[in-house]
């Protein structure tokens, strides 16, 4: 097959390898000043210039070597593949088919083994970190992702301030539980209904704004809750936080080294994993309640009015939908499950602090719910795998350090990797990674448009 | 025609609307009697959709009253009033575009919590026979004349005392609207389904409907029946000229 595309594109060699050399003389001049020269102070305060020749001549090396490759091998296999596949057909293939049908019940299943699984591969001690880092942390963003879809997904509101309802929960919890010894089992409901206050009284005054004008105020408003937070000293202790939390208890039983603590009453060895797979549990069972209430939301009238919303305001009220008690809901019940994973947040660290609750947060949780495709279940979580994974795994990349040096540090690439993603997305799938949207509503006999042409009506 | 003697159904009396300090209507009076088809012509920019979106709430009159079934709705909130089943085609349909037909329609008939539902889709599937061939389409992907189909069911589904149209012709081939105004008559004439037609297409509109108003900038210049209105010179050289046949 590379000898085919060889044949066909053999003339084109001297062409790209011009092609290549042209990008290699672009990305020169411009990373000649930007990373071959570095200016530093010397000990007489004046700035000396340096010269990073090597670390430039491999940035351009990679880009010629790169263009070239993309020119001889990539694009050209690229349009071998166009042109095979011929016009795209109009059904899916069996294969896509079988996928979207069986992908969520077998995720849910693997999700509900996943602990098993690794414990079984790496015992106790080894599968803190992924129970913990990945599968706890992801799970969390999964939650929260689906929460803000019920408020952007489908009623198309869109808020940018989610994270101030996230720090609603955890600073109830975390007031709540250490002030008044309140178990999480009942701070848990009262933590969702608190946020869900927050989000109808943001509801009230946002009603009538729409798209841009409401992004800037829900993102005023979780500035403003994050701000409250740090400067309200006397409540919230500032910025320093507020540190040892209550951890959650099963029945009452707590996972610690205490005579009547789990490892002692099922005769097991002391670990900390038992407490996390706990959690990883309870955090998967959260985040299917968000996406069982939502999907049953969806077939009522509420989650319809939702829907229509974001369609059209103005058809709604005409159909005499009252647009006001629609957004106050989604605002509310999106605000809720917010405050759930909030609290839920504050146990499993035992400590908050305003720091967990900036802007970022509610950027990567709207980057979610926009890459997923908006409305999309599946693709929500897809999403959340893909960023908050994806940022779980950098910091496995540490071993790169012994290539790139020890100032290498995988994680200042986040952010840049995050813009690439969001970039190709927008290039590749506008709407997201799941962009069809399941209608809510079959005709009773659910047979094709041809059965329906031929049949009689059953009215 | 019928029932012209008693209370109207709707009454729009000197509706003022403004909008900001730009006055829109400048004191109309409009009566739609029970099973009348009535209809409001006028050019552009006349006010005809503004009074349209007056009765409706939104934007609200400033002065006058607006009387449904004798009980005065001015002030009342847009869905309040679509919920006394003043169902409306609004100027642009307005269709949900990323929802399915069946879905659109599932909206229309958002106020009877779906009660009889299954029967009266069947029913805009008897009127509307294109739609049956669309059902599980979304709204966005239907050509113009059948999203125009796809209003005028979604406003019937909420099984509407009367029901407004806003241009339901725009934009679309004869034939479509030949269509969607027979359908329109036979509405009326079976069901006696009070219709209250804004148009600029004048002359199916006057044919169609009983009795008529023309607009011109704000105000109600003239009113009659609709062959009355056929046969002025005035509306003949104003609307008709070209011949719209």
């Amino acid at each position: 097959m590379a000898d085919a595309i060889a044949k066909r594109h053999g003339p084109d060699m001297s062409a790209a390898v011009k092609d290549a050399l042209l990008s290699g003389l672009i990305a020169l001049g411009l990373f000649g000043p930007l990373v071959g020269l570095r200016t530093e102070q010397n000990m007489r305060n004046e700035l000396v210039v340096q010269g990073r020749w090597g670390l430039l001549a491999s940035v351009i090396g990679v880009i010629v070597v790169g263009r070239f490759l993309l020119l001889t091998l990539v694009w050209p296999a690229m349009a071998a593949r166009k042109e095979r596949a011929g016009p795209a057909s109009e059904t899916p293939s069996a294969v896509r088919q079988a996928v979207s049908r069986w992908f969520a019940p077998t995720s849910l299943v693997f999700l509900f083994l996943y602990p098993v699984i690794i414990v079984s591969l790496l015992g106790f001690q080894g599968s803190l970190k992924w129970v913990d880092n990945f599968g706890i942390q992801i799970l969390i963003y999964v939650m929260l992702g689906w929460g803000l879809n019920i408020v952007v997904g489908l009623a198309g509101l869109l808020d940018l301030g989610y994270v101030a309802f996230y720090a609603v929960g955890a600073y109830s919890y975390a007031l709540l539980s250490s002030h008044f010894g309140l178990s999480f089992w009942i701070l848990l409901p009262m933590a969702g209904i608190f946020a869900a206050l927050w989000g109808i009284l943001l509801g009230f005054p946002v009603l009538r704004l729409r798209g841009d004008y409401l992004a800037i105020v829900t993102l005023a408003f979780g500035e403003i809750i994050r701000l409250v937070l740090i400067n309200w000293r006397e409540l919230t202790n500032g910025s320093s936080g507020i540190s040892s939390i209550p951890k959650i208890t099963l029945f009452g039983i707590k996972f610690d080294a205490s005579p009547d603590g789990f490892a002692k009453i099922m005769d097991l060895p002391i670990s900390s994993a038992y407490y996390k797979i706990f959690l990883y549990y309870l955090i998967l069972l959260l985040a299917l309640l968000t996406a069982f209430v939502t999907i049953r939301l969806r077939k009522l009238p509420v989650g319809r009015a939702w829907e229509a919303l974001r369609e059209d305001e103005i058809a709604c009220r005409s159909l005499g939908i009252n647009t006001t008690n629609t957004k106050l809901t989604a605002f509310a019940l999106g605000a809720m499950f917010a405050g759930f994973a909030g609290s839920f947040f504050a146990a499993r660290q035992g400590f908050v602090s305003p720091e967990s609750f900036t802007f970022m947060e509610s950027a990567i949780i709207v980057a979610i719910v926009v890459l997923g495709g908006m409305g999309s279940m599946v693709g929500v979580a897809l999403a959340a795998v893909a960023m908050i994974g994806g940022t779980e795994l950098l910091r496995e990349l540490a071993f790169l350090k012994t290539i790139f040096g020890d100032n290498f540090n995988p994680d200042q690439f986040r952010m840049l990797i995050f813009g690439l993603a969001m970039v190709g997305i927008m290039i590749w799938k506008p709407r997201g990674f799941v962009s069809s949207r399941e209608p809510t509503i079959f005709l009773a006999e659910r047979k094709t448009i041809s059965g329906s042409l031929v049949k009689e009506g059953h009215g | 025609m019928t029932g012209q003697n008693g209370t109207p159904l709707l009454s729009v009396q000197g509706a003022k609307t403004y909008y900001g300090k730009i006055i829109a209507l400048k004191g109309v009076d409009v009566d739609v009697h029970q099973g009348e088809i009535v209809t409001l012509i006028g050019a552009n920019g006349a006010g005809k959709s503004t009074l349209m979106m007056t009765i409706c709430g939104n934007p609200r009159a400033r002065e006058g009253r607006i009387l449904f079934e004798g009980r005065d709705i001015t002030q009342m909130p847009t869905h309040e009033i679509a919920r006394l089943r003043i169902a409306q085609s609004p100027e642009g349909r307005r269709i949900f575009p990323r929802m399915t037909v069946l879905e659109n329609l599932q909206m229309g008939a958002a106020l009877d919590k779906l009660a009889h539902f299954d029967e009266d889709v069947e029913r805009m599937f008897t009127l509307f026979p294109r739609l049956k061939e669309r059902v599980a389409q979304r709204g966005g992907t239907l050509s113009g004349g059948e999203q125009q189909m796809l209003a005028i069911a979604r406003a019937l589904m909420a099984r509407p005392k009367l029901l407004m149209l806003d241009e339901p012709s725009l934009g679309l081939a004869p034939l479509i609207v030949k269509q969607i105004f027979d359908v329109i008559g036979e509405l009326n004439r079976t069901e006696g389904l009070t219709v209250f037609l804004v148009e600029q297409n004048a002359y199916h509109a006057l044919k169609l409907a009983h009795r008529g108003y023309v607009l011109v900038n704000g105000l109600v210049t003239m009113s009659g029946t609709g062959k009355e209105l056929l046969q002025k010179p005035e509306i003949r050289a104003a609307y008709l000229e070209g011949g719209a046949h």
